[in-house]
């Protein structure tokens, strides 16, 4: 029976149809789709933090309200993913767990601080723009739940990025500080949003497998190429400098030559030795251990409510919807 | 379904309709095209300050709840409290231009630009929430409030005071119901957490009684309607009973030399507040952004 | 499941201009008021005159969506717990 399944399975990955929670999956596929899903969850989550961290400091009322919206999206983004991994059979407390136990991780690009206004709009650029160019093509990953909700995380996504150009448009038509504070922030952030799509493909073990099975469309190498190749054009509009003294136009390859990566830092990074790991980490453990009460008393009282005789005492508070 | 490679194709210039992107993409004044223009008869001066008073007191509530964002006990939570902070920066921006149209100023000069004493906010929008209990605690007994206050001010002479506060009763309606939900499963849930909302009432009590002071300005702009709202008392009543808590029985907290936030003195959280609140633009006066 | 952990439930919308309601996904929430709240939160986020419904996922019965493929697991009497009808609007450009 199994190997029936197995190529009902392999057919419906060739014909690129998508598999849907109620189908028979290799257990390494939705080992696999878990894994990949609830990293990209936490890495939504994880990323409310550096750019939370502006929000009550942002200069102007409408860019306030602009980056609060952003951050109250990567929740709903992150929540999106944790249901579609839960229609995997995942638990959300237990993949909350897997994060706050440093056991699954989340993107690199979170580990590193946000140090300045201008590191907003730098994230919305760079950032959203590499997640963006990795994302897209996840919106036709093989397992049903995840492109569909990529889709819509595209969808809101692309504005944030348009949101974040635009900021840096409007400083870098500023005052000399303005345009000072978005270069610095340009030139720390540079390299680690390369870094975003991970190592180079000779140093990447699962991606065959995983484009396969449908779950990878395009190698990192591939996306980082193409994110190099659309990001250089818009920083000439910005009127910032990359700093990468190797970037250049190869007119033979049609494609940008890029300096080296510095897998090093990269590698210390994901392995959890970054600038904000522990932080980030440390706060979201903290919301979740400090939460525990909160989430306890309201549990008690759902199951005190179906009580009758508490139903009684509190129909008074359903009549005043 | 088409293969969009090039990413960027997303970025169209068309959005569509139903985004719930705030305040759009390209939109810069929160009043744009209203006619600002006070209506004859009306005491502009009283009207600015009653503006500023309420549009401060959501500007400040809003800094707060702000920097709850990652700390929520539960990510449904991070929306819930995200979206209240939008609601009333959204109020806060419409009543501060509306103020800024008398007296001459815009929004972002009147958030970032005057000092703690021009400040009209109640002091108990400034209160640091210790926990979650006193988070929906204050969000309560304030929402209950403005809400009370709004249902007034949606009938008052002014129409673009009389819009912003009709609108404002839909959204703090919301807010109230939200706040009070969790009163009662605090009070009515576990030990734990009826000790830390009965502890939390009390520490938020004295604060409340600012809400009832006499407000010359805000009688003086609903032509002369009452505008201490007791009523909002017997909301809060409604649902300490229903969350088996205590009406705390604590003295208003003392006012210095007979003032309070309505008059620009407030607790020593608000240096604190404006420090960062208004830290990056002061530190670029001349920038736009 | 420990006895703190809020039940997951199901989300239905029904828009505006919409005649049904349409599975958009799920939530965790203590009891049938939180899931609703959270639901406009999550799910419309900031829009209004939307129609919500929230089912705890449990409490839902469902049939494979092929029932006369064979290919569906043994196990299969696990819940429906995720749309495969979601449409994406004609006018949502690139999609």
């Amino acid at each position: 029976m199994t190997a029936a399944l197995q190529a009902h399975f392999d057919a419906t990955i060739a014909r690129d149809r998508r598999i849907e929670p109620r189908d028979w999956m290799p257990e390494a596929y939705r080992a696999t789709m878990i894994r990949q899903i609830a990293q990209h969850a936490h890495s939504e989550i994880i990323g409310m933090q550096p750019e939370g961290n502006w929000i009550t400091r942002a200069p102007s009322l409408r860019r306030k309200a602009i980056l609060l919206a952003k951050v109250q999206d990567e929740a709903g983004h992150g929540m999106y993913l944790y249901s579609a991994a839960e229609t995997l059979g995942a638990d959300r407390s237990d993949l909350t767990e897997k994060l706050i136990g440093g056991r699954q991780k989340y993107s690199s690009i979170f580990n590193y601080p946000t140090l300045t206004y201008a590191d907003v709009g730098v994230i919305g650029w760079l950032v959203d723009g590499a997640a963006i160019c990795n994302q897209v093509p996840l919106c036709r990953s093989s397992y049903g739940p995840y492109a569909r909700a990529m889709v819509r995380i595209c969808k809101e996504e692309s504005f944030h990025q348009r949101q974040g150009y635009e900021l840096l448009l409007t400083m870098m038509g500023g005052t000399a500080g303005q345009r000072e504070m978005v270069q610095d922030a340009t030139n720390r952030f540079w390299w680690p949003s390369l870094m975003m799509f991970g190592p180079p493909d000779d140093a990447s073990p699962n991606t065959e497998q995983s484009m396969r099975w449908g779950v990878k469309r395009h190698t990192n190498d591939e996306l980082r190429q193409r994110f190099v190749d659309m990001t250089v054009p818009q920083a000439e509009k910005l009127g910032v400098t990359l700093p990468d003294p190797r970037l250049r136009w190869n007119e033979d390859r049609g494609h940008y030559d890029f300096g080296p990566v510095d897998w090093q830092e990269f590698k210390a990074v994901v392995a959890g030795n970054g600038p904000c790991n522990a932080q980030r980490v440390t706060r979201r453990k903290a919301a979740h251990d400090d939460g525990a009460w909160v989430r306890e008393a309201a549990a008690a009282h759902a199951r005190k409510s179906q009580d009758p005789a508490q139903r009684a005492r509190l129909t008074g508070e359903a009549d005043h919807d | 379904m088409s293969e969009h490679d090039n990413p960027y194709d997303l970025l169209g210039d068309d959005h569509d309709e139903g985004h719930r992107w705030a305040f759009g993409t390209g939109f810069t004044d929160p009043l744009e095209g209203i006619d600002t223009s006070v209506p004859a008869g009306l005491d502009a001066g009283a009207l600015a300050r009653c503006c500023l008073a309420l549009g401060d007191d959501a500007l400040i509530y809003s800094h707060r709840l702000q920097q709850w964002v990652t700390r929520m006990p539960e990510l449904e939570e991070e929306t819930a409290i995200a979206n209240i902070a939008l609601d009333l920066l959204g109020q806060a921006r419409m009543l501060l231009a509306r103020a800024g149209a008398i007296l001459g100023q815009t929004e972002d000069q009147l958030a970032f630009f005057r000092a703690e004493k021009d400040f009209r906010n109640v002091r108990l929008a400034e209160h640091d929430d210790r926990d979650f209990a006193e988070l929906v605690g204050r969000l309560f007994i304030f929402s209950a409030w403005r809400l009370a206050l709004f249902q007034e001010l949606s009938t008052a002479p002014d129409p673009v005071l009389a819009a912003i506060a009709a609108k404002g009763v839909h959204e703090l309606t919301y807010h109230r119901d939200y706040a009070a939900r969790w009163v009662i499963r605090l009070g009515d849930g576990t030990d734990l957490s009826r000790d830390r909302m009965q502890r939390a009432l009390g520490s938020l009590w004295p604060l409340a009684g600012e809400l009832l002071r006499p407000d010359p300005d805000a009688s003086e702009v609903t032509g002369g309607a009452s505008t201490s709202p007791a009523a909002f008392g017997a909301v809060i009543d409604m649902v300490l009973a229903a969350a088996g808590l205590d009406r705390p029985d604590a003295v208003p907290l003392a006012p210095v030399s007979g003032h309070t936030g309505r008059d620009g003195v407030h607790t020593e959280a608000m240096g604190y507040i404006l420090a960062e609140l208004q830290s990056v633009a002061r530190a670029y006066p001349d920038a736009t952004w | 499941m420990t006895e703190s952990e809020w039940p997951l439930y199901e989300v239905f919308l029904r828009g505006k201009r919409g005649l049904n309601h349409v599975h958009v996904g799920s939530l965790h929430a203590a009891d049938p008021q939180m899931a609703l709240h959270h639901a406009r939160d999550l799910y419309t986020r900031r829009n209004e005159g939307v129609s919500i419904w929230v089912v705890r996922a449990c409490d839902i019965t469902a049939s494979s969506p092929d029932e006369k493929d064979p290919f569906f697991a043994p196990s299969g009497d696990k819940v429906y717990r995720h749309p495969t009808f979601y449409d994406i609007p004609d006018d949502v450009p690139h999609m």
